[in-house]
C-alpha cells in the first residue's frame, strides 16, 4: 500500500482526513464535496474533468525540474541593460532568501511584530537615499522600468507646468522605452525622446525629464545644467541610475534631481531571468507625500521608544481608490532587504572597492581593445562600453563559442558590460576574440568622469557586520523580532497566507534559474520557456481562460494589463468612447487606482446590505453609461468573502451592454478546481500567484500577477520587444518580458505535486476551515456576512463594532492582544471599518486552528470583563497590548497580573513570542517623518 | 461639541468667518474629529485663485485624506502655514488656531447658519 504521506498534499494541506471529518460534521456537510455544493452556486460550479498533469512526489518534481534546469544554457553575461551578475553573499542567501522567518512573513502592517524587517527595510532606503543624494526613498519598487513610470506619475501631480510633454534620454534602457510608452499613451502624456549630451534638445516646456545614469550605452553625462534648464521650463528633473556606479560618481541629488530611481539588483540578487528584484525611487525633500507604494519611517512605541512602522499610508491607492495617481501597493520587500544587506556586509569601503574593481576591468578591457584598433563611442564609462564600426554577428558568435554574451545593439555595434562576477579570465578570453592580449589590472585607467566626493553609509550599521559571524547574528536577531509563518498562523484575510513548501522554494536558487539575463539568446533560455509554457497551460486550464501573460510583477500590474487588454479591445473595434469602469462598493482601493491608470472613469456601484453588487444599481449604472461602457470589475469570490449567488447575471448584464467583465483573482483560492472565471462570465482576471498558488508572501512582496484573458484579449496582453519568443506588439507592464521568471518554479511545483484531486481538496479544505472558524467564533463574535446555506468562502468578517461600543475595545486592540496570545492579527477594517477578516488557509492544522479560535474567545471574555467595569476602559490587558518583556519589568500600575499579560494560556509559559517594541503610535510618525536609519543614541534607554 | 454661533458653514464640513471682503476658512470639528489625528495639511498657494466647490487643498490623517472644497470664487491671500510644523493644531482648535486658508472672495453663495449645520450633522 503506497504510504499516504507520499502525497504532497497531506503535507500541503493542514486537517488530515480524521480531522477534516470532524470539522465537516461540525459545520453540517457530510463530506468535502457536500461542503462545495452546500457553498458554492450551482450556476458557476463547473463538473468537467482536468487536464492538469497528476501529482508527482516531491522527489519527482524536483527530478523534473532538474531536467527542466538542465535545459536552460548559462554564460558569462555582458548584456548589461540594467542586469547584471553579482555574488549573492552566502550568509545572506542561506539566512534570507531561504530562510523562512524572511520569506513566509506578510507585509509590515503590524508593526510591532514587524520590527526585524522594517529595520531590513529602513537600512534599504539608507541606502538608496545616501548612494543617491537624495531626501526620503521608498521600500523598493517592482523593477526599474515600473520605478520611471511612477517618478514620471510623480512629475506629473507636482510639477508647475501644466505640459503634458516628458523628455527621455534617449539613451535610456530600451525596456525603459516600451514601458514609459504603453505607459504613458492613456494618459495623454507626450514622450519626447532627447540626447541628453546635447542641452539644445531640451526646448520645450514640460512636467520632466528622466536620464539614465549611466547611460544604456555606458556614457556619463554632465546634469547640472540639464536639470536646472528642466526646471526653468517647470518640470521635475529624474534621473534613473546605477547604484553601484553611484559609489563612485556624483550623484543626482547633489545636482537638483527631483527624483531618482532605478534598480538594486546587482547588490547580490541573482538576475533570475528578469526578477524578482527591488527596483528603487527616492524624492527630495517635500516630495515625500507623492512618492507611491510602502515606506518605513521612524516612530515612538507606548514607551517612547523609537520603533519602525509604514508610514504615510494614507498617499496609498487602498485608501485614495480613484483619487490615487499609483496603483502600487507592494515593494520586493524580500529582495530589497537582500540588497541593504548586500551594503550591511560590504561596508561603505568594500563596496567602493567592488565599484572600482569593476571600473578598473572594463577601462582595461577598452584600453587593450583600443590597442588593436577597435574604436569605443565614449571616452568615459563606468562598467559598459561601446564598440563601433565592428562586425557585431561576427564577434558576437565567436564570443558565444566561449560562453561569453555580449550585447550586439546593432549590425556594427556591441555592447560589453562588466559586473561583479566577471573575472579577469573571462576578459582574457573576450580580449582573445577580438585578436586583443590579455588585459591586466595593470591596464587600467581612470575612465570616469563626474567623480563622487561626499560620503555614504557612515551609519553604524554599514559599518559593524562585515564578518560572517556578526552577519549572521545580526540576521538572526532581527528575524527574531519578527512573526512569520514559521511561528503561527496568519490568519490575514485577502490575503492566503499558506504553506510555502521547501521542495516548491528549491528550484529558485539553482544556477540554472538564477543566472539568465532577460534577455539572452533563445537558446539558453529553453528550459525557462518549457516550464513557463506548463505553467500557462496549467494557469489556463484552472481559470478556464485561453490567453496567459506571466509579465505582472505583482496583482495590482496585473489588474493595469487587464484593464489596458480592455481598452486596447475596445478602440481596435473604434469604440474609443467606452472608458467607464464600474466598480462595486466594496472592491479593494486598488482596483479603481488601476482603472484610472489605465485611462478609465471610475463609477462606483453600491452594494447591498449582505455585501453583494446591488444589482439594481447596477442596472442604472448601465444605463447611465451607456455606450461609454468599457468594463466591471468584480473580485470573485467578492472581498466579503462570500459566493455571490448573481454573479453570472451581473457578467451577462455587463456583456449585453457591450462591456467587458474583469474578475480580480485575489480570492482564486476558494474555487479553484470548482469554478472557473473564463468560463462563468469572466473575459479577464488576473492572479496572485503568491497567494493561491504557494508564492511566499517574502514580507510584502515578490509577487506574481499573471493576466489571464479569454481568446479575444490575446492581442493586446503585454508584449516585449526583447522577449525570445512573439509575445505580440502590444506595450509591456514590466521591464523584464516574463516578469519574475525565477520564482515560477514555486507554482509549478506545486501544481506538478497537487494534480488536479489535491487541488480541489486545497480548495475544499480552505472552504471549511473558515466555516470551522467563523462558526466556532459566531457566537462571541458576529459573523458580518454569509451566502448560500449561511456559508462563507474562504474566509470570514467578523464584527468588533459591538466590542468598541459597550466595551471601549477596537479591532485594534484585539489584533494587538492577539499577539500576546502568539498570533498575527487577521486583516483589520477590510472590506468594512471596525472588522477582522479572518482567512485561515487549507495549510492550517488543526490544533492551529483551535488554538486561535480559542485565543479570540478568551480575548472576548476580556472584553466582557472591560464591559462589565471590572477592568477600567482605559487600563486592561486588551488596550495596553501588546505586552513587552521590558514593560513587564518596568513599574506595573494595571489592574491584571503580569501573567495575565504575557501568559494568557499556559503553554506560554514554555514557547511565547516576545514583541521587541509596544504599541506603536502612528500619528507621531507620520508628523516627524523620519525614513533613514536614526542615530544609535535615540535607542539609548529614556 | 457645539458650532459657535458667529461662524457659516458648508455641507462639506467646512466654517467661514466672513470680514469684509475676506473669508477664513476652516474646517469643523465635526470633520475634525471624523479624520482623526490629522498629520500633514496641504494648502493651496497663495496667490492661486479658487472656484466654488473645486477641490483646493487635503488634509490628511493617519487613517484617510479628506479634500479640502473651495467654499466660494476668490484668490487665496493667506495660507496657515503654521500647520506645517503643527498640523494637530487642526485637532485641538479647529474653529480657531486651526483656521486654514483666507480667501479673498469675488461672489459668496449660500452658507449654513449654526443651527442649520446642527440638523445636517444630527447635533
Amino acid at each position: 500500500m503506497l504510504l499516504d504521506h507520499h502525497q504532497f498534499r497531506q503535507r500541503h494541506i493542514g486537517p488530515n482526513r480524521q480531522e477534516q471529518q470532524e470539522m465537516l460534521d461540525y459545520v453540517g456537510a457530510e463530506s468535502l464535496a457536500d461542503l462545495m455544493e452546500k457553498a458554492l452556486p450551482e450556476a458557476i460550479h463547473y463538473r468537467g474533468g482536468s487536464t492538469l498533469p497528476e501529482p508527482l512526489s516531491e522527489d519527482e518534481a524536483l527530478d523534473r525540474l532538474r531536467e527542466i534546469a538542465g535545459k536552460n544554457r548559462i554564460t558569462q553575461s555582458f548584456i548589461g541593460l540594467g542586469y547584471y551578475g553579482t555574488r549573492t553573499p552566502g550568509v545572506i542567501k542561506r539566512n534570507v532568501l531561504e530562510n523562512p522567518s524572511w520569506y513566509t512573513a506578510y507585509t509590515p502592517y503590524q508593526p510591532e511584530i514587524s520590527q526585524g524587517r522594517l529595520e531590513a527595510i529602513i537600512n534599504f532606503q539608507t541606502v538608496v537615499t545616501d548612494l543617491t543624494g537624495m531626501k526620503t526613498a521608498n521600500a523598493s519598487m517592482l523593477d526599474e522600468s515600473t520605478a520611471v513610470v511612477e517618478a514620471m506619475m510623480i512629475a506629473k501631480r507636482s510639477a508647475d507646468s501644466e505640459s503634458n510633454v516628458f523628455f527621455v534620454d534617449s539613451d535610456i534602457y530600451p525596456q525603459t522605452k516600451q514601458l514609459l510608452e504603453h505607459r504613458a499613451e492613456p494618459l495623454g502624456i507626450v514622450i519626447q525622446y532627447f540626447d541628453a549630451a546635447k542641452i539644445e534638445e531640451l526646448n520645450q516646456e514640460c512636467f520632466g525629464a528622466v536620464i539614465q545614469y549611466p547611460g544604456a550605452s555606458g556614457r556619463i553625462i554632465d546634469f547640472d545644467n540639464l536639470f536646472a534648464k528642466v526646471h526653468e521650463f517647470g518640470g521635475l528633473a529624474i534621473a534613473t541610475a546605477d547604484l553601484m556606479a553611484l559609489t563612485v560618481l556624483k550623484p543626482p541629488g547633489e545636482a537638483g534631481a527631483d527624483v531618482v530611481c532605478g534598480t538594486t539588483q546587482r547588490f547580490g540578487v541573482p538576475m533570475g531571468f528578469g526578477g524578482p528584484h527591488a527596483g528603487y525611487l527616492a524624492v527630495r525633500d517635500r516630495l515625500e507625500r507623492t512618492m507611491p507604494g510602502r515606506l518605513v519611517g521612524v516612530s515612538v512605541d507606548a514607551e517612547g521608544a523609537p520603533a519602525y512602522r509604514l508610514t504615510l499610508q494614507t498617499r496609498e491607492q487602498h485608501i485614495r481608490r480613484e483619487k490615487a495617481t499609483s496603483n502600487i501597493c507592494t515593494a520586493q520587500v524580500l529582495l530589497a532587504v537582500m540588497a541593504g544587506m548586500y551594503a550591511v556586509y560590504h561596508g561603505p569601503k568594500d563596496l567602493k572597492a567592488i565599484a572600482m574593481e569593476i571600473h578598473s576591468k572594463a577601462a582595461a578591457l577598452a584600453n587593450v581593445l583600443g590597442e588593436v584598433g577597435i574604436k569605443i563611442q565614449h571616452e568615459s564609462f563606468f562598467d559598459t562600453i561601446r564598440l563601433v564600426d565592428v562586425d557585431a554577428k561576427k564577434f558576437f558568435d565567436a564570443a558565444r563559442h566561449k560562453d561569453l554574451t555580449l550585447l550586439m545593439v546593432d549590425e556594427s555595434t556591441i555592447g560589453i558590460s562588466v559586473d561583479e562576477s566577471t573575472s579577469w579570465a573571462h576578459l582574457a578570453e573576450l580580449a582573445n576574440v577580438f585578436g586583443a592580449r590579455v588585459p591586466k589590472p595593470e591596464d587600467a585607467t581612470d575612465r570616469l568622469r563626474n567623480h563622487r566626493t561626499s560620503g555614504y553609509l557612515e551609519h553604524p550599521v554599514f559599518n559593524s557586520y562585515h564578518s560572517e559571524t556578526a552577519m549572521l547574528r545580526y540576521l538572526k536577531k532581527l528575524a527574531d523580532f519578527d512573526y512569520a509563518l514559521d511561528r503561527g498562523m496568519i490568519p490575514l484575510g485577502s490575503c492566503t497566507m499558506k504553506l510555502n513548501s521547501v521542495t516548491e522554494m528549491e528550484a529558485v536558487t539553482w544556477p540554472e534559474f538564477a543566472n539568465l539575463h532577460p534577455f539572452a539568446p533563445r537558446e539558453d533560455v529553453t528550459g525557462y520557456l518549457e516550464l513557463i509554457d506548463e505553467l500557462v497551460s496549467w494557469l489556463s486550464d484552472i481559470t478556464g481562460y485561453e490567453a496567459i501573460s506571466l509579465q505582472p510583477n505583482a496583482g495590482s500590474q496585473g489588474e493595469l494589463a487587464g484593464l489596458l487588454a480592455i481598452r486596447g479591445y475596445h478602440r481596435s473595434r473604434g469604440d474609443f468612447q467606452r472608458n467607464v469602469c464600474v466598480i462595486p462598493s466594496s472592491a479593494h482601493g486598488t482596483n479603481a487606482a488601476s482603472a484610472v491608470l489605465a485611462g478609465m472613469e471610475v463609477v462606483v456601484v453600491a452594494c447591498d446590505e449582505d455585501g453583494n453588487v446591488d444589482v439594481a444599481d447596477l442596472k442604472i449604472k448601465i444605463t447611465e453609461a451607456g455606450d461609454t461602457l468599457a468594463a466591471l470589475m468584480i473580485t470573485y469570490p467578492s472581498t466579503h468573502g462570500v459566493f455571490e449567488e448573481a454573479v453570472v447575471e451581473i457578467c451577462d448584464l455587463v456583456h449585453a451592454a457591450g462591456g467587458q467583465v474583469y474578475i480580480d483573482g485575489a480570492n482564486t483560492n476558494a474555487v479553484v478546481g470548482y469554478a472557473k472565471f473564463g468560463e462563468f462570465g469572466g473575459d479577464v482576471s488576473h492572479l496572485n500567484l503568491h497567494k493561491t498558488f504557494c508564492i511566499p508572501h517574502g514580507g510584502g512582496g515578490p509577487g506574481v500577477g499573471p493576466v489571464v484573458a479569454r481568446e479575444h484579449l490575446r492581442p493586446f496582453l503585454p508584449g516585449h520587444s526583447l522577449a525570445q519568443v512573439d509575445l505580440g506588439s502590444y506595450g509591456p507592464v514590466s521591464a523584464a518580458p516574463f516578469g519574475s521568471p525565477s520564482i515560477l518554479p514555486i507554482s509549478w511545483a506545486y501544481i506538478q505535486m497537487m494534480g488536479p484531486s489535491g487541488l480541489m481538496d486545497a480548495t475544499a479544505v480552505a472552504v471549511l476551515s473558515a466555516n470551522y472558524v467563523a462558526k466556532k467564533l459566531s457566537d462571541a463574535f458576529p459573523l458580518l456576512y454569509t451566502g448560500k446555506n449561511g456559508m462563507v468562502a474562504h474566509e470570514a468578517v467578523i464584527d468588533i463594532r459591538p466590542l468598541q461600543k459597550d466595551a471601549g475595545i477596537s479591532n485594534d486592540d484585539v489584533a494587538k492582544r492577539l499577539v500576546d496570545y502568539g498570533f498575527h492579527a487577521p486583516t483589520m477594517s477590510f472590506p468594512v471599518a471596525g472588522t477582522l477578516m479572518i482567512e485561515p488557509t487549507e495549510s492550517e492544522p488543526k490544533p492551529e486552528l483551535d488554538r486561535f479560535i480559542s485565543a479570540m474567545l478568551a480575548i472576548r471574555a476580556e472584553a466582557q470583563k472591560v464591559e462589565d467595569g471590572e477592568w477600567p476602559r482605559d487600563n486592561n490587558p486588551l488596550v495596553n497590548a501588546p505586552h513587552t518583556a521590558n514593560h513587564l519589568t518596568s513599574e506595573w500600575d494595571h489592574p491584571y497580573s503580569r501573567e495575565e499579560a504575557v501568559f494568557p494560556t499556559d503553554a506560554q509559559r514554555k514557547s511565547k513570542y516576545w514583541p521587541p517594541v509596544r504599541r506603536i503610535d502612528g500619528a507621531f510618525g507620520d508628523r516627524n517623518l523620519t525614513c533613514t536609519c536614526p542615530p544609535i543614541e535615540s535607542f539609548a534607554k529614556s | 461639541m457645539a458650532n459657535p454661533d458667529h461662524l457659516q458653514y458648508t455641507k462639506e464640513h467646512e466654517w467661514v468667518l466672513i470680514d469684509g471682503d475676506t473669508a477664513t476658512i476652516g474646517i469643523t470639528r465635526y470633520a475634525a474629529d471624523a479624520l482623526g489625528e490629522i498629520v500633514y495639511v496641504d494648502l493651496p498657494k497663495v496667490g492661486s485663485s479658487t472656484s466654488h466647490m473645486k477641490i483646493c487643498g487635503e488634509i490628511e490623517s493617519t487613517k484617510s485624506v479628506g479634500e479640502l472644497y473651495a467654499p466660494m470664487d476668490g484668490e487665496v491671500i493667506e495660507a496657515n502655514t503654521s500647520l506645517d510644523a503643527a498640523p494637530d493644531t487642526v485637532n485641538a482648535d479647529p474653529f480657531g488656531e486651526g483656521w486654514l486658508i483666507k480667501i479673498r472672495y469675488t461672489s459668496l453663495p449660500e452658507l449654513l447658519s449654526a443651527a442649520e449645520y446642527d440638523a445636517f450633522t444630527g447635533e
